[in-house]
């Protein structure tokens, strides 16, 4: 069944990335039906995080287009595409170390605030009040993701799987549409991971989201995704829902040597 | 309960300064009353070099520039037509600068507000360089001014500069713009708005992903560190009362960097608490630099030895504790509280 055009809330067209003489994504034309949660595999440097860089804004294709919401958006910068509502996490832990849980959390509900830092110089009643409710919202993600008891922790001290999710909470506090993640599952354990895979779906419920994400572990990949894209040296070798992709021959093909999918 | 009782610790603590001070208004000799006014003054120079570099990461070393953009506004501001007349010897003044006159507060705003248009000016295309490049840069705009202001001689009276600027930063006045200053800057850190400094600090593409126009949040903090280093300098100059371009050179930045790496990147109280000490300490090294008879041997007065022995100091910081005094802690009346409690248990 081919997706209407009002059901898709984003799509790649021919989108090529080429660092000097590497073409590290070439052609890549994906469609992202809403509320869909979407896998991209791919061997270790097929170009999967090249392309989160690209519908982000962080790498400025070298050709193609992203069209979010019917609008193309590619070479917008991060923190425009953040407003319009595409969040992300990082496959390298990116937090605010400095900073404690809440105030990661904070800072993403930054986008969405009314009132300024002058209008808290003198108290107005309507920065108090928005602060008060940013505090509570904020709670009410860090409860989401399991993390209010460590509210006022240092984000650094936090265990790598709770930094993880601290990091998706934060993505959540920008109000996205479309969220993507960066290998969610590196550094769990098969309990966590089991874990993330109802807490992914709980999310896309809760927040209406549509999820692209990029995962190494095939149990998570084929437990949550429903439709799958497959890159390797930067070429989009397969697409399909996960029963197919797991028999692919060329998926296979493209693993071996890497690591065979353990499903 | 917490806000009120934190409110109450702040106005009594108010109290209790000026009740010191009206007590060193009686008692101090000038001597050291100008270090108390120092003292006053290099806070509120340290708080705003905090805010640029300890809080949003932007290795700025253009507070010298920003001083002397708020000294020579301000005291063209305070001094009198006839002042003026007497003063521009080599070539007489512009008659905008002739004229111009204000009240004191409202020249030593003046003084920070032009700062800090100076400051988003030079802000919109050199915040946009790396780290290592902002500091280069920043420190070729503030020469820049000094050059600037020792060849118009019609603004600024070229290098003899400006001498007998009405004495009007008392005790007072500078305590009250340092609390000023510690207020706004607070205030500024714990909003949300703080939080977003603190996240470009931390790790700006992260904070691009959180829908962070770190640019435009990078000119605010600058701008806002600007118009209080021009505050600092307005009252420095009405302080000293003589001002030349001399005085703006690359070690006034490094008093200031000083105080702010000794109290601590990232902490405001850090930078009070070394402001006030290190203020004191350059004052006590003087010693060294006059000739000391120890012991039956007479050491010759080195000019310049404070300097050495500063940098030094400096450099054992550095070495020995990166974080500084605070690291990025704060004293607040918590933890204050909280030390008491646990010596009485
Ligand atoms: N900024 C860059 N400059 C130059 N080359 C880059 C850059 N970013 C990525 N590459 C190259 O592009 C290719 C794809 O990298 P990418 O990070 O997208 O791989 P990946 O599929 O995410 O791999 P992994 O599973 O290891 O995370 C790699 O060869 C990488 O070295
Ligand atoms: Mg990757």
């Amino acid at each position: 069944m081919q997706p209407t055009p009002q059901d898709v809330i984003l799509e790649t067209r021919d989108l090529n990335m080429r660092f000097g003489g590497l073409l590290a994504v070439s052609d890549f034309s994906a469609v992202f039906p809403r509320g869909s949660i979407t896998g991209l595999i791919g061997p270790n440097g097929a170009g999967k995080t090249t392309c989160f860089n690209m519908i982000t804004g962080f790498y400025k294709p070298t050709s193609g287009q992203v069209v979010f919401h019917g609008e193309e958006v590619q070479g917008r910068p991060p923190h425009a595409l953040c407003r319009a509502g595409i969040a992300r996490t990082f496959q390298n832990i990116r937090l605010f170390n400095n900073e404690t849980v809440l105030e990661n959390v904070m800072i993403g509900r930054h986008l969405r605030q009314k009132t300024n830092w002058l209008q808290t110089l003198v108290f107005t009643p309507a920065s108090r009040r928005e602060e008060k409710e940013i505090r509570a919202r904020c709670m009410e993600l860090l409860d989401v993701v399991g993390l209010a008891d460590l509210a006022g922790e240092k984000a650094a001290s936090l265990p790598y799987g709770a930094q993880r999710r601290l990091e998706i909470a934060r993505a959540l506090a920008t109000e996205p549409s479309f969220l993507l993640l960066d290998e969610p599952a590196a550094g769990m354990n098969p309990q966590e991971s089991e874990d993330l895979m109802g807490f992914v779906r709980t999310i896309r419920e809760a927040f209406g989201l549509t999820i692209l994400l990029i995962e190494h572990d095939m149990k998570v990949v084929m437990g949550v995704c429903e439709h799958l894209w497959v890159l390797d040296y930067g070429q989009t070798i397969a697409s399909g829902p996960p029963e197919a992709i797991r028999s692919d021959p060329k998926v296979i093909t493209a693993y071996l040597g890497e690591e065979q999918p353990h499903a | 309960m917490r806000r009120g009782r934190t409110i109450l610790l702040n106005v009594l603590a108010i109290g209790i300064l000026g009740l010191l001070l009206s007590l060193a208004e009686a008692y101090c000799n000038g001597y050291q009353t100008q270090i108390l006014n120092l003292i006053a003054i290099n806070i509120i120079l340290a708080l705003s070099l905090n805010l640029i570099y300890g809080f949003t990461g932007l290795f700025s070393l253009g507070h010298a520039g920003f001083m002397a953009i708020g000294a020579y506004v301000c005291s063209i501001l305070i001094m009198t037509p006839d002042q003026k007349d007497m003063l521009f010897l080599l070539q007489p003044a512009y008659d905008w600068v002739q004229n111009a006159q204000a009240p004191f507060f409202a020249a030593v705003l003046a003084g920070g507000a032009v700062a800090a248009i100076f400051g988003a000016i030079v802000g919109i295309p050199l915040l946009r360089l790396g780290d290592d490049y902002l500091g280069i840069a920043t420190l070729g705009f503030a020469e820049i001014i000094r050059v600037v202001a020792n060849n118009i001689p019609r603004l600024t009276n070229g290098a003899l500069g400006f001498k007998g600027i009405p004495a009007y930063a008392d005790l007072w006045w500078n305590f009250g713009w340092a609390l000023v200053t510690l207020y706004v800057i607070v205030r500024l850190l714990q909003s949300n708005t703080g939080n977003v400094l603190k996240a470009i600090r931390d790790n700006e593409i992260a904070a691009k992903a959180m829908g962070v126009d770190v640019f435009r949040y990078k000119l605010l903090s600058f701008t806002v560190g600007s118009f209080f280093a021009g505050i600092g300098g307005a009252l420095l100059a009405s302080l000293l009362t003589t001002i030349d371009p001399k005085m703006f050179l690359f070690t006034l930045t490094f008093n200031v960097l000083m105080i702010v790496v000794a109290g601590g990147l990232g902490s405001l109280t850090g930078s009070v608490l070394a402001g006030i000490g290190i203020t004191v300490l350059l004052e006590w090294l003087r010693v060294v630099e006059n000739p000391v008879n120890l012991l039956g041997f007479s050491l010759p007065g080195i000019p310049g030895m404070r300097m050495v022995v500063f940098s030094l100091a400096l450099i054992v910081i550095i070495l020995f504790r990166r974080e500084g005094l605070m690291g990025m802690r704060e004293l607040t009346w918590r933890s204050l509280a909280g030390v008491f409690s646990r010596e009485k248990a």
